[in-house]
């Protein structure tokens, strides 16, 4: 059995930082037996790699990590270099806008139709008691959508459908030589292709959550007032108690990080993608996993950080 | 001209290139030829700052590429043409907007100005009318063509192809290397051409230089390479049946 077959791909792909160990790499590697791809520990070579899968961190692990971060950060810095024609990075800014944000503004509106319903109805469901105030499902509707469902739920949406389509974009661009082609002609490739992405989502994300806001609570109220559970006035009070306008302010903040987030992670999975179409492919499950990670992490940090 | 010095490249443990001494002439087709896999198109890349060899140097007119700053690198970069293997179009940009973007991020003239030169270069590689067509839209020999129009949209002083044959019928590989020959005899540029097609040797190659497992195993004329008692050489020239029989007709 070779290394890594042990262990199902979902580990191998998505939590390759923590992939089962095999005993048997541990062992041999000290005396020199098994070499170990720092950038890919799975990737071990040898003979009789792989006997019994553990789930021990190795250091090459680690290692991993902060060679991703480190190139995460240089990428960074190259592409906030100065542009070379400003008018150009303004026209694809206005293109990505309308690829990465105008197109995703059907699936948002979907989503976040169904799901205010859904608050309602689930509210009305596990809250219906005599002691409970008739205007609590409006407000509990207008508040999980503002400070949770829009700003966090449809931005894992988006970077599903952005992140790996940014991914994919730059992925194939790199294995088609595309981006070499940049590079030779004197282009900052990582500017011109990856910072348009940015600030058009940044830009443009911001106004996607504000119509999912909307539409979510507008159609809680739909909902509740078709299906009976709930009066038009109740609701309309709920919405209405207690609002706090910082609430909005917060889920924008959080909005704008989240899109720099999906941009930047994705950006990062296709630039580096080295090999064919599998690849491309794998660079694009890639992002939406490592983006949709980052977002999680980000969101506790920033509740934490402008809730608390 | 390109000069290069002792230039060694490895990829991990694996010795790609080691101590490359070599010119690249002026005003003529300088031609890299080799079996697949002997580190030809490493040596292109290295030469255009694609890959940084971790010995020797590269030289433009005397100066060290690696060893410049990166905006001098990248005026440098601005005088080179490159027209790789897959063409390596944009494939969201038509035709026209593919050779026009060097001069749409480079250059200073006007947008109707630009044009006219994008029109030119694609007439000088005879595919004016399809200029409105996306890359998708073209056979292998058109993406080609296209290839070289941006690659001279720039007046570039330096002109990479790496396998410019490749892919494409004996027919259109006598006009692809017929463009690369007249566009540098025309223009007076360095052109370095990446290729293990003889056909195209014969056609085109002046300067020729020989890799063989990372080194520089020969370098001469034509006439020399066909003369050559270099045992590798021989194998590699003279591996088709045509070749075989060109030296056969020459009494060899």
């Amino acid at each position: 059995m070779k290394c890594g077959q042990s262990q199902p791909r979902f580990f191998r792909y998505f939590f390759g930082f923590w992939d089962p160990q095999p005993k048997a790499i541990k062992a041999k590697s000290s005396i020199g037996n098994q070499r170990l791809n720092v950038r890919n520990p799975m990737r071990c070579q040898g003979k009789r790699a792989g006997v019994r899968a553990t789930f021990a961190p190795h250091p090459a692990h680690a290692l991993r990590i902060l060679f991703h971060i480190g190139q995460y950060l240089l990428l960074l810095r190259e592409t906030f270099m100065r542009p070379e024609r400003l008018s150009l990075y303004w026209s694809r800014t206005v293109e990505e806008m309308d690829l990465l944000g105008v197109k995703s503004l059907g699936i948002v509106a979907l989503l976040s139709a169904f799901m205010g319903a859904v608050i309602t109805i689930q509210t009305k469901t596990n809250m219906d008691s005599p002691l409970i105030q008739a205007w609590v499902v409006g407000f509990a509707t207008r508040q999980s959508t503002i400070l949770e469902f829009s700003p966090t739920v449809i931005s894992l949406i988006l970077a599903g459908k952005v992140g790996s389509s940014i991914a994919a974009e730059i992925g194939s661009m790199r294995v088609k030589e595309q981006i070499d082609a940049l590079d030779i002609m004197g282009v900052n490739s990582a500017g011109y292709l990856i910072l348009p992405k940015i600030v058009a989502t940044m830009v443009i994300n911001p106004f996607l959550i504000m119509i999912s806001m909307f539409l979510g609570i507008f159609s809680g109220w739909f909902a509740g007032v078709l299906t009976g559970i709930v009066q038009s006035d109740d609701f309309l009070t709920g919405i209405q108690l207690d609002f706090k306008v910082y609430h909005v302010v917060y889920a924008l903040i959080k909005t704008v990080v989240f899109a720099f987030l999906i941009a930047t992670v994705s950006a990062y999975q296709g630039y580096y993608t080295r090999g064919g179409t599998r690849e491309v492919g794998v660079s694009s499950t890639r992002a939406v996993v490592f983006s949709s990670m980052a977002i999680l992490l980000a969101n506790l940090i920033l509740t934490q950080m402008l809730l608390l | 001209m390109i000069t290069v010095e002792g230039l060694g490249k490895r990829f991990g443990s694996v010795q790609v290139l080691e101590g490359i001494d070599a010119e690249f002439r002026k005003g003529m087709v300088n031609q890299v030829i080799g079996r697949s896999g002997s580190g030809k198109s490493v040596l292109a890349k290295c030469m255009v700052g694609l890959h940084k060899p971790e010995e020797g140097r590269v030289l433009y007119e005397g100066r060290s590429f690696h060893d410049m700053e990166p905006e001098e690198k990248r005026l440098i970069r601005q005088r080179i043409g490159m027209l790789f293997q897959g063409s390596a179009l944009f494939d969201s940009l038509s035709v026209i907007e593919n050779v026009m973007f060097p001069l749409r991020m480079f250059g200073t003239m006007p947008k109707g100005e630009m044009e006219d030169r994008a029109h030119s270069c694609l007439k000088r590689v005879s595919i004016i009318d399809k200029d409105a067509l996306y890359p998708a839209e073209l056979s292998g020999g058109m993406q080609k063509r296209v290839g070289i129009a941006r690659a001279i949209a720039m007046e570039p002083q330096y002109l990479f192809c790496d396998e410019p044959n490749s892919g494409l019928d004996p027919q259109t590989s006598i006009v692809i290397d017929d463009l690369i020959k007249a566009i540098t005899e025309e223009t007076g540029i360095t052109t370095v051409v990446i290729t293990h097609d003889m056909n195209s040797v014969m056609e085109t190659g002046e300067h020729i230089l020989f890799i063989h497992k990372g080194r520089k195993w020969w370098e001469g004329s034509r006439e020399e390479l066909l003369n050559s008692d270099n045992k590798e050489l021989n194998e590699f020239v003279f591996a088709g049946s045509l070749m075989r029989q060109v030296k056969k007709a020459m009494g060899g």
